[in-house]
Order: structure tokens, then sequence, then C-alpha cells
């Protein structure tokens, strides 16, 4: 193998780290082994969303979060035709029980839309954090360390989207964690697994085979304020114009 | 020669100075994190912390090497795509130890949840104003919901 100097200082760092892992004997135990094989996103697929407040009990089931707070909620939209650009939004209690039933003689169009964090490439949550309790992992999700956070609440500020909270017992910041402990595990997030229509889809973006590719090229797939340059990987199939 | 009479304060003050950074390292020896830094401006053990959190969605595969009956029942009608845990809710508890049995489910309120009519609902989806589709009864007394369709001889 040739390598210039160049590229034999680029290989160090990633050589150093492995190291100890290929003395033992176990390369395959490297501590970024199977995080760098991911970069985890969400497909949201708008026309199958029926708004029964499925995720939302789910994630709370799941998480343990706490009554009131959201790590993902569903949002139902009206826009009409005469004020496009300010929708009437509803979501009682996060959409956890579902929606009061929408007369069919209202003008305008009704859809939900599911909303969490965007697990963002580029996120302002953690780039505000003063202490580096917030980050992005290696596979691309945006995790809250719990026990270095202060609680100081400029995440929650910083994030455009709302979608993290200060936890009312431990007082520190507490957001969605596209359930790390079951995606580490192969298994799906809770939402998506209790998501009755598939709306929700877990992708991975590093992952040759992940169906997310051929959707992307078929479907008309947006993210939510994409003039903010967050990079969020929470995919949105035919998103209305006038979600915020 | 003489240039350096005066230095005594000086060199007390690069002494203080020598004492206070040995100070800050060793207080920064024990105050940050070992893995601090790992992957970048985070303690990277907390990854390892995270995914070591319970599961409570046991998700379908999981069922399904149990319930091969119900999977086939499921399988065969409009209720395919639906994972057991949608409905069910998380069951990992009675998948770890199956003398643990679920709760029993509520058809009145779990049917309408996805099923009440609303306009704000895709158009496709199948909707019913419960009180009107039912006159009261019980969902189940036609559909059974692992395969919903009422099939020519009844529900079973």
């Amino acid at each position: 193998m040739n390598l210039d100097r160049r590229h034999f200082l680029i290989m160090l760092p990633a050589a150093a780290i492995a190291w100890e892992h290929v003395l033992a004997g176990t390369p395959e135990t490297s501590p970024n082994y199977t995080m760098s094989e991911h970069w985890w996103g969400m497909l949201i697929d708008i026309p199958k969303c029926i708004g029964c407040g499925n995720c939302v009990r789910a994630c709370q089931a799941e998480n343990d979060v706490p009554d009131g707070f959201f790590r993902t909620w569903v949002e139902r939209y009206l826009v009409t035709d005469y004020n496009l650009e300010n929708p009437v939004v509803i979501s009682p209690d996060g959409g956890k029980e579902g929606f009061p039933s929408a007369p069919p003689e209202d003008e305008g169009k009704y859809f939900f839309v599911p909303k969490m964090c965007n697990h963002c490439a580029d996120s302002p949550c953690t780039q505000v954090c003063p202490v580096g309790a917030t980050f992005i992992a290696p596979d691309g999700v945006v995790l809250v360390d719990p026990k270095y956070c202060l609680g100081c609440a400029y995440c929650v500020q910083a994030c455009p989207y709302g979608c993290r909270y200060i936890h009312p017992e431990k007082r520190v910041a507490d957001k969605c964690t596209l359930c790390y402990h079951r995606i580490t595990k192969g298994l799906t997030t809770a939402c998506c697994e209790a998501c009755p229509t598939g709306a929700r889809q877990l992708v991975d973006l590093k992952n040759p085979n992940d169906p997310i590719h051929a959707f992307m090229k078929t479907h008309a797939v947006q993210v939510l304020k994409p003039q903010m340059a967050t990079g969020a990987k929470l995919f949105y199939n035919q998103l209305d114009g006038s979600v915020r | 020669m003489n240039r350096f009479r005066d230095t005594g304060h000086l060199l007390r003050f690069a002494a203080l100075f020598v004492i206070a950074f040995a100070v800050f390292l060793v207080i920064r020896h024990f105050v940050v994190p070992k893995t601090f830094g790992e992957y970048g401006h985070y303690r990277g053990a907390v990854m390892a912390e995270i995914a070591a959190r319970p599961v409570h969605f046991a998700g379908h595969e999981t069922c399904e090497t149990c319930h091969a009956d119900l999977l086939a029942a499921k399988s065969a009608g409009k209720h395919a795509n639906v994972n057991c845990e949608a409905c069910h809710g998380p069951l990992a508890k009675h998948a770890d130890d199956p003398s643990i049995t679920p709760p029993k489910l509520d058809t009145a309120t779990l049917c309408v949840r996805c099923h009440a009519a609303s306009a704000a609902k895709p158009k496709n989806f199948p909707q019913v104003d419960a009180d009107q589709h039912s006159g009261g009864l019980p969902c189940e007394t036609c559909h059974q919901p692992h395969s919903p369709a009422i099939t020519a001889g009844g529900a079973k």
C-alpha cells in the first residue's frame, strides 16, 4: 500500500482509537465500529397519518416521558384557501388521545403532521450547549447526557422545532433519543413500532439497501424549515408549504 | 550582572504560576470524565448508558416467534401491516415472562381511535361514525380484530 504523508497523518487518529482493540485481538469491538456504519433519520409519510396518537402514547410508555411533555406529538392542520399562510393548528394533549372529529363541510384541507426531534446533522441545539452535554453521536442521533447537563435550557431555546424540554423531576434537558436503546439492538423505534399505518419509518441513510433511497427519488420529500440549514433528517413526504 | 539582582519576585511569581497550573491539572484529572473527548466534545460513555435503557415494546418479530396462529390470521386480512403492539400496547415484560398476562383490550376505545370518521383522515382510510354504524354494539360482535373483514359465515 502506498501511503503519502498526508493520508498517513489523516489515518493516525483512527488507528489510535482502534489500537487497543487491535492489540486485544478484537478489532470488531472498536468503539465506533457499529456507530460509524449508520446515519439515522426518519421518514414521515403525511398522507398515511390518521392522527390516532399511537406514536405519542408509545413514546411516553417506552421512554417514561412525564405527563404534559412530549418527545413526539401530532398536530392537525387546517389550511384554508383565503388564509394560506396562517393555518389553524391544534394538538390537544399532543394528539395523545386522537383529535376531535373534523366536520366534512369545513372549508379548507385537513392533514396531520407528526413532529419530533429532527436529529439535525448541523443541529443548533448541540452548538449552543456550554458544557458539552448534548451532541451528535457518530451515528447521527442527537443525544443528551443527563449526568452532564446543567439544565440551563439554552438548547431548549435554540431548537427551531421546539423538540426539547426540561424534565420536571431530573431538571435536565430531555428529548427524543430516536429510541437509541432500541435501534442499537436492531429494533425500530417505539413510535414506528406502534404506528398502525406505516406513516413513520426509521431510516438508515448509510444502509444502501434502505428503501428510503428509492422512496426519495420518486416522492416529494421535504424537511421542516429548510431555510435554517439545520440538516434535518426527519423526511416528510408531501409536506404542505404551510407547515412551520 | 546587576541586571538579575532583583529577579527574586519574578521567580516567586513564576513558581506560584507553576503550582497553580499543577493544581489545575490535578483537579482537571479528577473532574473531567475519562471518556470526555473520546468522539467529540462530550462524554463518550453516555451512548452506552443511553443504549442500556430498558425496552418496553418487544417488537412484532418477538411476538411472532410464539403467536404464529395469530400472525397467520392477521396476515390474511386488512390489518396485515399493523404491528401487534400498535393495539396491544408495550408487552416486552410479557415477552420476557409469558406468565405475565397482557391486559384485556377494550375494542370500544381501541377501534374508534383509528376508525372514527373525520374529514382530517385520508379519504381511502376506512372510517365510521361508531354510534350510527353499530348502534352501541361492541365492534367484535361483527369484526374479528385480527382480520376485520366480515366473512359470509359471520365473525369467528
